[in-house]
């Protein structure tokens, strides 16, 4: 086993049933992770998200999930228990959300959210999971730990809040970091330096990520790899150092409609969808 | 290892939307431009008022009145309250031509008479015919709410929407009037106003009218206060239309939905509350066959006769139930947000 | 922050004394246009009239409105509501006799109705769409659409008369009467302070049916407001998170999303027990019931005015001192408005 990827990921599809009809919003994903950076990129309702949350089994219960494989570790995923899935979220798979102004529960404290994911995982007594938290905030380089140990989240900046966030998903130590757009609901200053601390946390515990992203140039700066979905399929995937290599249609678009500092470009074009990319792939 | 492996091919092309969503049968695309329907074509005329692309003012306007009934109609509970309340209109608008016996003559040698052939729901304390009762009675019960709906809705909606509109000192003012009258439970504010007056059903209906009123302006108030900030209305007030036509014909026709769905959930606690007039003796008075007043005389006979006071109990049980069932379904299409 | 959270609470407070003006300017004005004379009220339809003319100089009655308005303004902040034609007690004497009772009706039928409610509710959340989620859904129509009086009578009927489970109406059978010293006026208080288990009892009994019959009405709104506060609190993102933790269902049910609910909840609760007032009208009428509700309708029919308007002023009191309450509840239990 120690040389399967810790992910593995095979033709993975997700519809949402609604009063009008099928959303189909996974249509055949398949992708594996070791212990490395992936990224995941594409617009809105492309179905990234989705991917991710499938991986944890997050998704509403009228949901349907289907696919050929889909494990993490030695977990079959489509069939674990319930019981085997809360051993499996926030210990082994932490999930990190886009707004800690929503994704906080706005009525405990940041220290109690902290201890809270702790406890769940480990049994250890109320002061020793208080010390864990402010070392835990500590270690997300927060300057003051005791007085947002004590803050409610909404006296919490952004960047702040998703600081605590990242503390409290790393707390029971987890194989994997989900991050489902960590920076788009920061303010363009701090949005570096979150995605930078949640790098070095990732290197030197030796996790693997999942970055979820609308954005590709910041994706392919943090990330190995890099796979771009478009419509609940995966149109490309390349490492992110080869990105200036990409052959498919709907990358290359993405990577034009890009203003440059260095060179003179005369107009940005539009993106051309071409509806060949909506045709099932292998 | 291997999870379920199944699936129909995804066959799903030609849309440009990133999350492809299946054809429903309610986008069904459509000729642009239909021609209007002729009587009788029924497949043409739904498909006239299913078109993405009307080609006129009334055809989007019926087109989005059919959308709001297709949803309507999948709510079943909601079309059983229709149901409900269009039987219950018939019922009593032809109680002359459904009652069994004149619902005012007494037969003093058959009272409190078990149901029977001759006397569907029994008779009452003087020996008159329930059913008869009932049919009639529901004239005054339902003829009293809707009296109250039609003073009411009318000037709750004007109220309020002035007052949104005008803002400043009036709207200060007119909030901490209905303040005043939201400070006192319905029913007794009620009761202190019929005891002004004379109990009966002309003052039962004013004084539901003055105690029910102040939630409409609040809920047209509110309305008014989102609508003015639109963009619709400040192109409106350029090109030079009166503060009376903006409230009249942009204002207010944006309330009327919201204002619908809390009439209709409205509509039962007004008929509790008119049941629960007439049930302290301080509505319809007797011989009057008005359902609260019949379970008022019939109470002394429950634990003996009860369905003489059961029977007039279902007909307001009923009757209120419909309505908030009907207006739980109109609040799910009509009104989304405020689920 | 501080200060405007200050200044809404002082917003608040300000607006009580104008709303209770409101209040009497209300009871006032109704008791100027009742049909019955006040003067004969008083003297009686066969006094001379020069007595009746002398009674109505002496009430006040030939002052110009806003002078009487002025004055019933200061009788009502000295507690004088006038006196009862009826039992020609002062009202504020009668009120404090019946108002016991309907408040230990309607405590312990906001205590069932709450804990049952909230039950019912955040069950069916947890459920949605299940036939647990309909049933209850339909439970709680049922519950809006019944009328407390026809449900009362069916009470009555079914376990007084055909189960015989439970007493009838009434507030205390009659061997009980005046044997427990009275100390807070609710009896079941006054029969375990004097340790009186039989009658404490019985009172219980009789206390039974008629809160259960209040109960149920309150139960129906607190169980559709507590399901719909929970499907949006269950629907957001720190759930989501909460669920990502790998938290137990229960806790993520309970310590997340409902305690997020609790905060609006606690206002539902207090609004609907204000409410409990008028359900208690008609409840006390069909079960005998000596409270405030009751004291109300046979003042209203015997056209004590006097009786009428006192105990109407004294309901509208206590219904914004309840929502003012409730206001004051929500600010502190909510971090955000701390």
């Amino acid at each position: 086993m120690s040389t399967a990827p810790l992910v593995e990921v095979k033709n993975l599809r997700v519809d949402f049933p609604s009063a009008t009809g099928v959303t189909h919003a996974v249509r055949g994903v398949s992708f594996s992770l070791g212990k490395e950076k992936l990224g995941i990129v594409g617009e809105s309702g492309s179905g990234k998200s989705v991917t991710g949350r499938a991986l944890m089994r997050l998704l509403p219960a009228s949901t349907k999930a289907q696919a050929d494989v889909l494990r993490f570790g030695e977990t079959d995923i489509l069939h674990a228990s319930e019981r085997q899935m809360r051993a499996l979220r926030g210990r082994r798979i932490g999930l990190i959300l886009q707004d800690p102004k929503y994704s906080l529960n706005p009525v405990m404290t940041a220290g109690a959210q902290i201890a809270e994911a702790l406890r769940a995982h480990r049994r250890i007594g109320r002061r020793e999971a208080r010390e864990a938290s402010l070392d835990l905030l500590e270690g997300v380089k927060i300057r003051d730990p005791r007085r947002v140990h004590d803050a409610y989240p909404h006296e919490l900046s952004g960047g702040m809040g998703q600081r605590v966030m990242i503390a409290m998903m790393l707390a029971p130590n987890p194989e994997l970091l989900i991050a489902d757009e960590p920076t788009s609901a920061l303010d363009a200053s701090v949005q570096a330096e979150i995605l930078r601390l949640i790098e070095e946390l990732v290197d030197t515990r030796g996790m693997a990520l999942m970055l979820i992203s609308h954005d590709l140039p910041l994706v392919s700066h943090f990330c190995d790899r890099v796979a771009v979905m478009y419509a609940g399929q995966v149109m490309e995937e390349l490492p992110a150092a080869e990105l200036h290599k990409a052959t498919h249609g709907y990358t290359r678009g993405l990577l034009e409609c890009l203003p440059s500092l260095t060179e003179r470009r005369p107009r940005l074009p539009t993106l051309n969808r071409d509806p060949a990319w909506l045709a099932p792939r292998p | 290892m291997t999870g379920p492996t199944s699936g129909s091919p995804i066959a799903d092309v030609g849309t440009t939307t990133a999350a492809v969503k299946s054809i429903s049968p309610h986008t069904m695309p459509a000729a642009a431009g239909a021609p209007p329907p002729k009587p009788g074509a029924a497949q043409s005329r739904r498909e006239w008022l299913l078109t993405d692309a009307p080609a006129s003012r009334s055809q989007a306007a019926w087109g989005r009145r059919y959308q709001v009934w297709l949803a309507f109609r999948r709510n079943k509970l909601a079309m059983a309250g229709l149901m409900v309340i269009l039987v219950m209109l018939g019922l009593v608008l032809l109680a002359p031509l459904l009652a069994t016996h004149d619902p005012g003559i007494q037969e003093l040698g058959n009272r409190l008479a078990a149901p029977s052939a001759a006397h569907w729901l029994g008779t009452d304390e003087l020996g008159r015919d329930v059913w008869s009762r009932l049919l009639y009675g529901g004239r005054i019960t339902l003829g009293m709410v809707v009296a109250v709906v039609l003073l009411v809705a009318p000037i709750g909606l004007l109220v309020g929407c002035v007052a949104g509109y005008a803002g400043g000192i009036w709207d200060r003012l007119l909030m901490r009037v209905t303040d005043v009258f939201l400070a006192f439970p319905r029913l007794i504010l009620a009761l202190a106003f019929v005891a002004a007056m004379r109990p009966g059903v002309e003052s039962a209906v004013i004084a539901i009218a003055l105690t029910a009123w102040p939630p409409y302006a609040r809920l047209a108030r509110a309305e008014t206060l989102t609508i003015r900030r639109t963009d619709y209305v400040a192109a409106a007030r350029m090109t030079g239309a009166s503060p009376a036509r903006i409230v009249l014909r942009h204002v207010m026709p944006m309330c009327l939905p919201s204002l619908v769905v809390r009439v209709t959930l409205d509509m039962s606690s007004i008929i509790l509350t008119a049941a629960g007039l007439g049930f302290l003796g301080l509505g319809a008075q007797p011989p009057l066959p008005e359902w609260g007043t019949m379970i008022a005389t019939a109470r002394r006979f429950i634990l003996e006769q009860w369905w003489v006071a059961v029977m007039p109990g279902i007909a307001i049980f009923a009757a209120s139930l419909a309505f908030n069932l009907l207006g739980d379904g109109l609040r799910d299409v009509l009104d989304p947000k405020q689920r | 922050m501080l200060k405007a959270r200050l200044g809404a609470l002082a917003a608040t407070a300000a607006s009580i004394p104008i709303t209770l003006l409101g209040l009497a300017l209300v009871t006032f004005f109704i008791g100027r246009v009742v049909p019955i004379d006040p003067v004969l009220a008083v003297v009686g339809d066969r006094a001379p009239a020069d007595v009746v003319e002398r009674a109505r100089i002496e009430m006040g009655l030939d002052q110009p409105l806003y002078v009487q308005f002025w004055r019933y303004l200061g009788d009502i902040l000295s507690g004088d509501l006038g006196r009862s034609v009826m039992t020609s007690n002062p009202v504020w004497q009668d009120i404090a006799r019946f108002f016991p009772a309907t408040f230990e009706l309607a405590t312990l039928a906001i205590i069932v109705a709450a804990i049952l409610g909230i039950g019912l509710g955040v069950l069916a959340a947890t459920r949605q769409g299940s036939w647990v989620d309909q049933a209850v859904r339909v439970f709680c129509l049922a519950g809006h659409s019944l009328p407390v009086f026809v449900l009362g009578l069916i009470s009555l009927l079914v376990f007084y008369a055909w189960l015989g489970w439970l007493p009838g109406p009434g507030r205390q059978g009659i061997i009980y009467q005046d044997m427990v010293e009275t100390r807070t006026g609710l009896l079941t208080l006054d029969a375990a302070l004097a340790g009186d288990w039989p009658a404490f009892r019985d009172a219980m009994a009789h206390l039974v049916q008629p809160a259960g019959v209040l109960a149920f009405f309150s139960l129906a709104y607190i169980a559709r407001m507590t399901r719909a506060f929970m499907l949006a609190e269950l629907r957001s993102e720190y759930v989501t998170t909460a669920r990502a933790k790998g938290l137990s269902s229960a806790r993520i049910v309970w310590r997340h999303a409902f305690r997020n609910t609790a905060v609006p909840l606690v206002t539902v609760i207090f609004l609907t027990y204000a409410g409990l007032l008028e359900g208690a009208v008609l409840t006390e009428t069909i079960f005998a019931w000596p409270g405030l509700g009751q004291y109300l309708t046979v003042s209203l029919l015997n056209a004590d005015m006097n009786a009428v308007l006192g105990a109407t002023l004294v309901v509208g009191l206590i219904y914004v001192a309840l929502n003012l309450l409730a206001d004051l509840l929500y600010r502190l239990m909510d971090p955000r408005t701390r």
